[in-house]
């Protein structure tokens, strides 16, 4: 994001909205700078020390307020909005607990690299310090896990503070920026003069690629024999979809994808291997294996995509580009590394390949023995039952899949077996549909996300695939929902368990089940109802259908609590710690074109 | 490898806060540090010795750079840099013995700067070699105490880091 002078103008933002120059208090300002910074939409809790900004909010006709029930639910719905949106997050909360309740939520966004501006209330200057009532040291407390922080120390410094936080929030490699404002600050009388422009001399992210690198990079992608793009979140970030689109086709490359790039390149398209790593397909990991050529691309060879690292992609060369110098050799050292902006850097790689005119892609036979392993080794999926005759939760996901419209339909997920399950069956063909926390792992995201997701896109019909355990860490935010008409899907993958340890337990530490059985509680429908919400449960396979229409068209918030059985383990999968050729419980096609189910056996 | 790195920051307070913060986080140790305002009186010097391997040293200031407040970083030990700490040794001495360590103290052009019933207060500049020679010598008289200021640097020539 590149600060737009004339955008400002003529939408009167920035410096020109009718409340520049004008006297007001700082808690107005505050205000007013989010309101000359474009921000339609704020999530937060009120405490003793925000009580002047909410003062002020109060008069505001642009700003809309959701309130949570929890203050960790405000910095989720805020992340899940921005995911959505691609615009900034904004969360107010007062001090001390209020702030302290943002960490979760903060870090979530970090590891995502969300952008998010996260406005604390503190105690007055004079008292900071003291351990005066609700006085905690955020800015302390959040400095690992935030892009920049302010401490507010001078009225005079407020303009510049929030224009800088936006800048700096949603440029570069986005990230949370909070802002700790001290009320007494917010009582003082200040001119509004909200800055053009951002002096930040030391934050000059690098957009543009090296063009000698680019040249290099096609060249290098050109004459392999076996390439695949690794491609993350960074493809959603900069909006480069369309040139990822672009590159693969024109040169027959396959993609692999994060859980983070879900939706950058279209399930649809026969180069999309899927996901990658831990519970990833077969043929992504056995295609990212046998690899001459990785071109990584705003991704960060993470260990849960990686497995052992010494063993990821052993017999490729990299090729890394990334807007974040810190991510390029931190985990796996490129032959060419790209410092710059995946848009930017791939319409280069696009425009050299046009130039370069005829090419004959050299990797048909590559993606004749993809195809193949795809082929041999689908995704486990035995329809709606299982032979049991339980729901089978692949089965029920499928399904789901096909019952949304994947350009009208965002699906935000929780952490554990039923993420995993939701990555692996749900499919999905553009940007910022598939919001999941990948790098942190916070069970409780998932719910609140939808809220924010919702508010963001309250035309698309937005489902959270939630686990019985993860649902209960933000619970309380169904009353977001119902107060506000915030009209969420939430379907509960219910097996009584933490169901992602209860399977670690089950294959590597001899069946002992240490915590991880849940009781049969709360009974999600009632609770459902008690907030107002439409809500029912489905155990029988044949009635799943039904239940996931009355979902989907409910017209206010509606849970389905649908039952599957609690021995059920995410495949295939590859230890952790083990190379992705370790890679277990993968699914045969045998010679009759028979499904061999080879998981069980493999325990 | 041992690397002496300069670090030009924001005068700003919690800035030494975030520099350290993210080495030890990162995984590093600080062997020593020393900062103190420039001749830009907006901003600080953060000198820090401390051991990384290449790839480490590389992480470690790439993502040191990714702080705002950071504005720039030399790597003292890569350029012809001057160096220098001050140490304070308070040596047990009897009085038969001062004359000997003040022989000592002035070999190294160290300053005698307090005098006890039984002891002596030495200070002393200079590079890490010379500091080590005085401390081996002196640890021979008996050590009550001593004091760094952690090491500064700064390149020869015209250049400014």
């Amino acid at each position: 994001m590149i600060i737009d002078n004339e955008y400002e103008k003529a939408n009167n933002l920035g410096p020109y909205t009718e409340k520049q120059g004008t006297t007001m208090t700082g808690a107005q300002a505050i205000i007013a700078s989010l309101e000359a910074e474009g921000v339609d939409t704020v999530f937060g809790y009120p405490g003793g020390q925000a009580i002047k900004i909410y003062d002020a909010l109060y008069d505001s006709k642009k700003i809309k307020h959701i309130l949570s029930r929890h203050e960790q639910g405000s910095t989720h719905e805020a992340d899940g909005y921005a995911r959505a949106t691609g615009k900034t997050g904004v969360v107010i909360v007062t001090s001390g607990p209020g702030a302290t309740n943002t960490v979760t939520g903060i870090a979530t966004a970090y590891m995502d690299s969300v952008p998010m501006v996260v406005i604390t209330g503190q105690v007055p200057r004079s008292i900071i310090g003291t351990d005066a009532f609700q006085e905690s040291d955020i800015v302390g407390i959040t400095m690992p896990v935030v892009k920049h922080s302010y401490l507010l120390q001078d009225i005079n410094e407020l303009t510049n503070t929030f224009r800088e936080a936006f800048y700096i929030a949603n440029s570069g490699r986005p990230g949370p920026v909070l802002i700790d404002v001290p009320s007494d600050l917010c009582g003082m009388e200040m001119v509004f003069d909200y800055p053009a422009d951002v002096q930040l001399p030391s934050y000059k992210p690098t957009v543009k690629g090296n063009a000698r690198q680019i040249r290099q990079a096609v060249d290098m992608i050109k004459s392999a024999k076996r390439p695949v793009l690794y491609v993350g979140g960074g493809i959603i970030a900069s909006h480069s979809e369309d040139e990822l689109l672009a590159v693969a086709e024109a040169l027959q490359i396959p993609v692999v994808t994060t859980l983070m790039a879900k939706g950058a390149f279209p399930a649809s398209n026969p180069l999309n291997l899927g996901h990658v790593g831990m519970h990833g397909s077969y043929y992504a990991n056995h295609a990212v294996t046998n690899a001459d050529l990785l071109i990584a691309i705003g991704a960060r060879f993470s260990d849960r995509v990686t497995g052992k690292l010494a063993d990821f992609a052993p017999d490729a060369k990299v090729i890394h580009v990334d807007i974040d110098p810190a991510e390029i050799g931190k985990n796996r050292l490129p032959q060419i590394p790209v410092v710059g902006d995946a848009k930017v850097v791939l319409e280069g790689m696009k425009d050299l390949i046009e130039q370069d005119g005829d090419f004959q892609p050299i990797t048909g036979e590559w993606l004749t023995q993809i195809n193949e392993w795809r082929d041999d080794h689908p995704f486990y999926s035995p329809g709606v039952a299982t032979e049991n005759g339980t729901i089978s939760p692949e089965g029920a996901l499928d399904l789901l899949s096909e019952m949304l419209d994947p350009a009208d339909s965002i699906v935000t997920t929780e952490v554990g077996q039923h993420q995993m399950w939701a990555a692996q069956h749900i499919d999905r063909d553009i940007p910022r549909t598939f919001l999941s926390s990948g790098g942190l792992g916070t069970m409780g995201f998932g719910f609140p996300a939808a809220i924010g997701a919702k508010v963001g896109c309250p035309g698309k019909e937005v489902v959270c695939v939630a686990g019985d355990g993860s649902f209960q860490m933000n619970i309380q935010e169904m009353t977001t929902a119902s107060y506000y008409g915030i009209n969420v899907k939430v379907l509960i993958l219910n097996n009584s368990r933490l169901g992602m340890v209860h399977q670690w337990q089950n294959l590597f530490y001899d069946e002992r089940y240490s915590e991880t059985i849940l009781p049969d509680l709360p009974d999600f429908v009632k609770v459902a109802q008690a907030y107002g919400w439409q809500a029912e449960r489905v155990e029988k396979p044949e009635d799943l259908e039904g239940a996931f229409k009355r979902l989907l068209e409910a017209d206010k918030p509606a849970l389905l609590d649908m039952r599957i059985d609690p021995t059920e383990n995410v495949f295939p999968m590859v230890p952790a710690g083990a190379p992705l050729s370790d890679m277990f419980g993968y699914i045969k096609v045998g010679p009759n074109g028979e499904l061999i189910d080879e998981r069980k056996e493999e325990k | 490898m041992r690397h002496v790195l300069s670090v030009l920051v924001e005068n700003k307070s919690g800035v030494l806060s975030r520099v350290a913060g993210l080495i030890s986080r990162r995984g590093f140790n600080i062997e020593s540090l020393s900062v103190g305002p420039t001749e830009d009186p907006t901003m600080s010097r953060i000198t820090i010795t401390m051991e990384a391997d290449d790839i480490a040293y590389e992480q470690i200031t790439k993502q040191l750079h990714k702080l705002i407040s950071v504005h720039k970083i030399t790597d003292l030990t890569q350029t012809a840099a001057i160096e220098r700490e001050l140490v304070l040794f308070k040596v047990h001495v009897v009085p038969e013995k001062r004359n000997e360590v003040i022989e000592i103290a002035n070999i190294f052009r160290g300053n005698v700067v307090d005098v006890g019933k039984t002891s002596l207060t030495i200070e002393i500049t200079g590079s890490e070699d010379k500091l080590k020679g005085i401390e081996d010598l002196l640890r021979a008289y008996g050590i009550k105490e001593i004091i760094r200021t952690g090491l500064i640097a700064m390149s020869r020539g015209s250049k400014v880091s």
